[in-house]
């Protein structure tokens, strides 16, 4: 950073905003500057206010209270409209796009060049205007490819060419490297390098350690909704971001483990492929165990246990449980094995929102409380959803509330006891803390600690690396589909880790 | 400030969830004491029997919504029911009868059942949308019914058939013995819950071990049984079995399913509610036919319902 920009006034500046849901703080008091030319990672674990104060920066939800400026003047955004009028633009996670629509017609989506009074689209300087982007960011791409025929790197590339075609003064990126292999990266990182020289300023939010300190000028840490510190990018390291993202030792959010996991193999995969997703991927768990399986995000770890789980049919390889195989063609086969799947995505495959807390923590299990296998028992039903929500602590006024009202940490007990009431042996948790408070997160390490000290099983997806490090007996890691290391507690190092997570790491 | 803000909530929510049947009792209690000729014994049977058929369509009608799906063939279906029922039950040369009673009530059933069955499996295992399918049938099912008939109405029906439909009990015993049925299954079994649990989210069913085809098919299979039943009163209180009965029923059972607050978007409604919708519209036909109301303007009047409930249900959610 030069002396002369550090001398400027910030390009943006947000003071003091405060933003609550239905009465619960997501951000309290929370400032942010970002200065002209600059790329400002946003860190914070999940939970922490990124996207709330995102959201708000871009229009798309207002604040409670607080201040935005830019260029020290005050300013309102009451929506996404106009936080483009002001030079703001959003490239979301999730992708957005018209698919249907020319890569042209997209970037110029609402702002299309047309004729004189007819409002006819004058396709012609649409299509040369996307080209002159195109060779001012050095983009090559056929303005007249159709979106749904890119690649997810590409698409991203036309919403930033888009970005840039609003005249934007802060490009926010929303984990933009999710879901770009390697090269892809390097290219974006050299895009983003191309709009800072524009004086263009970015706010880059990502989990991926090592990527934030490849690209950005300054750290910004939030925490429960809290700020807590902007330093420039060079004063800081892993371990003191880490810190100040957690707030706490590691060690304090994990409980002990009492019991250790025993000898016996209770769950082995053996060779499971499934062309395109993954290959080859053979393990297994010892019962007692938290058994980890780690990786980025599409690695094909949720794939792989929900084949595992009967959702999917796998080309090949065999499941055994207690050493002996079983054909699991349907989550009603699993839970009949006693397998549970607690699922990554609670709002799209763990919970009906729509429905009461009871009627969720009790449709596994809804046999047991029928007469001739029909007719429901009130009375049974009622008691068993009352013990377990006492026993996770669920908070709900009462057992007919409307799940969807139920904050996340709340809705994911739900889950849990929804599958903890089917007493199963082996528990497959899908990233069980994403989008939970910290309180809510290690009250399910707890849980998870309790379960294996019954004798129960735990496999745990997480993209978290703290939590892995902290909760597994032993990790797998995967790459593309395929298994590419191993480890066991003792020899856990997290650097290795996120190596193998990467594809490059290995054993000797 | 927060608790008014609350208690505004509430009330909004109160009046959401509830607001269907104040409405109701205000509709009924206003025209009692508007008009002398609605508040007799009389005319609440009339009324009875004139809400028979839709109230016997909408308890089916009730659990499709709620899986998020939509029936739009139970008219047609109705009609098919009535002509292969109605033909069993007339009377041969002599005046006597072929069959017994059972055989047009099952076979009329059956009919409905078989429809509702083949909606069912192409939603749940073929993956085609409920609206397209069950317009599908709605075609297939009225052409069946002439094809059938050879576009005839069936008649000379057996006098034990044409008094199903006499008076108020046949469709009253009917109406009564299928919304009991339909509250049952709906709140009271393992089924129901399913039925609510797929339309809130059949994912989310499916991995908890939900056999959500099941329950497709067996909802389908319940809202065409119930088309059955609906043409056998059809076509025993009007005594004759017609191929084209039963034209734009289905939108009154939507209607009246949607008035009394199932959401399309699945997963939430009550058999109540659908009851009260469906008394709704028929206090409010009859009401309208005692004043004098022109059927042109009837019409108008039930369409702006319908939005308002709609908008109502809306609401709540927001």
């Amino acid at each position: 950073m030069t002396a002369q920009q550090v001398s400027e006034n910030p390009l943006l500046k947000m003071e003091g905003i405060s933003k609550s849901y239905s009465g619960v703080p997501a951000l309290s008091r929370v400032r942010l500057e970002i200065r002209r030319g600059e790329v400002h990672a946003l860190m914070g674990e999940n939970g922490a206010g990124k996207s709330t104060l995102m959201k708000i920066l871009s229009g798309i939800v207002q604040r409670d209270q607080g201040d935005i400026s830019i260029d020290g003047k005050r300013v309102e955004i009451r929506s996404p409209k106009e936080a483009l009028d002001l030079g703001i633009s959003m490239i979301h996670q999730e992708l957005n796009p018209v698919r249907a629509m020319t890569v042209a017609e997209n970037i110029f989506l609402g702002k299309e060049p047309c004729y004189r009074y007819t409002g006819v689209v004058n396709r012609r300087k649409q299509r040369e205007l996307t080209l002159d982007l195109f060779r001012e960011m050095d983009v090559s791409m056929d303005p007249d490819k159709i979106m749904s025929a890119l690649s997810v790197a590409e698409m991203q590339l036309v919403e930033i060419v888009k970005a840039v075609s609003y005249q934007s003064r802060v490009i926010i990126m929303d984990e933009p490297t999710s879901a770009i292999t390697g090269r892809e990266v390097a290219k974006l990182f050299e895009i983003i390098r191309r709009l800072k020289s524009r004086g263009i300023a970015i706010i880059y939010i990502s989990h991926k350690m090592d990527e934030i300190f490849r690209i950005s000028d300054t750290i910004t840490v939030l925490r429960d909704g809290q700020y807590i510190e902007t330093r420039p990018a060079g004063e800081l390291d892993h371990d003191t971001l880490v810190k100040l993202m957690v707030g706490r030792k590691i060690s304090e959010m994990f409980p002990k483990r009492i019991a250790a996991p025993g000898a016996e193999v209770i769950f082995e995969v053996a060779g499971l492929t499934k062309t395109g997703l993954f290959q080859d991927i053979s393990f297994k768990v010892r019962k007692g165990e938290v058994f980890g399986i780690a990786g980025l995000m599409g690695a094909g770890r949720t794939e792989v246990m929900e084949t595992v789980f009967g959702l999917r049919k796998a080309d090949a390889g065999v499941v055994r449980i207690h050493g002996r195989e079983v054909k699991i063609k349907s989550p009603a086969d699993a839970i009949r094995h006693r397998v549970a799947l607690i699922t990554e995505d609670r709002q799209l495959k763990g919970l009906n929102l729509t429905a009461s807390v009871r009627d969720n923590i009790t449709l596994v299990n809804l046999k047991t409380f029928s007469l001739f296998g029909q007719v429901l028992q009130f009375k049974k039903e009622n008691e068993a959803a009352d013990a377990e929500i006492a026993k996770l602590r669920v908070k709900t006024r009462h057992r007919g509330q409307i799940v969807r009202t139920l904050s996340g940490g709340n809705q994911q007990k739900v889950v849990l006891a929804k599958w903890l009431l089917a007493e199963p042996e082996i528990l497959v948790l899908d990233e069980p803390t994403r989008g939970i408070d910290i309180g809510a997160k290690a009250e399910i390490y707890k849980i998870i600690a309790d379960l294996t000290a019954q004798g129960r099983t735990v496999i745990m997806i997480s993209s978290e690396l703290e939590e892995i490090l902290g909760m597994c007996d032993r990790v797998i890691v995967l790459y593309h589909g395929r298994i590419t290391a191993e480890f066991e507690r003792a020899a856990f190092n997290q650097e290795n880790i996120i190596k193998a997570a990467m594809g490059n790491w290995s054993a000797n | 400030m927060d608790t008014r803000v609350i208690n505004w909530r509430n009330t909004g929510a109160f009046f959401a969830k509830y607001g269907i049947y104040f409405a109701f009792v205000l509709l009924a209690g206003g025209l009692a004491i508007w008009s002398r000729p609605f508040r007799t014994v009389g005319n609440f049977e009339n009324i009875l029997q004139q809400i028979s058929v839709n109230g016997i369509l909408s308890i089916g009608m009730t659990a499709v919504i709620i899986t998020a799906g939509i029936d739009l063939s139970v008219g047609s279906v109705l009609a098919l029911s009535a002509v292969v029922a109605t033909s069993f039950a007339q009377v041969n040369d002599q005046g006597n009868a072929e069959h017994g009673l059972f055989v047009p009530l099952a076979l009329g059933v059956l009919t409905g059942l078989a429809c509702g069955a083949v909606n069912g499996v192409l939603i749940a295992k073929r993956r085609l949308a409920p609206f397209i399918v069950t317009l599908g049938m709605m075609t297939v099912a009225r052409g069946l019914a002439l094809v059938y008939s050879h576009g005839e109405p069936e008649i000379n029906l057996t006098a034990t058939y044409d008094t199903i439909g006499e008076g108020l009990t046949g469709p009253g015993v009917a109406l009564l013995a299928v919304v009991l049925a339909g509250i049952f299954i709906l709140h009271f079994t393992r089924f129901g819950r399913y039925v609510y649990a797929v339309g809130g989210n059949e994912l989310a069913a499916k991995v908890s071990g939900v056999n959500t085809d099941r329950i497709l098919v067996g909802v389908y299979a319940f809202a065409g049984a119930l088309a059955g039943v609906a043409g056998i009163v059809e076509s025993s209180r009007v005594m004759s079995g017609e191929p084209s009965a039963g034209e734009g029923y289905e939108l009154n059972a939507i209607a009246a399913v949607v008035i009394g607050g199932t959401s399309l978007n699945g997963g939430v409604g009550s058999m109540a509610g659908t009851i009260v919708g469906v008394l709704i519209i028929g206090v409010m036909n009859n009401g309208l036919d005692l004043l004098g109301v022109s059927s042109y303007w009837q019409q108008v009047v039930k369409g702006g319902i319908i939005v308002c409930a709609v908008m109502l249900d809306r609401k709540s959610k927001y």
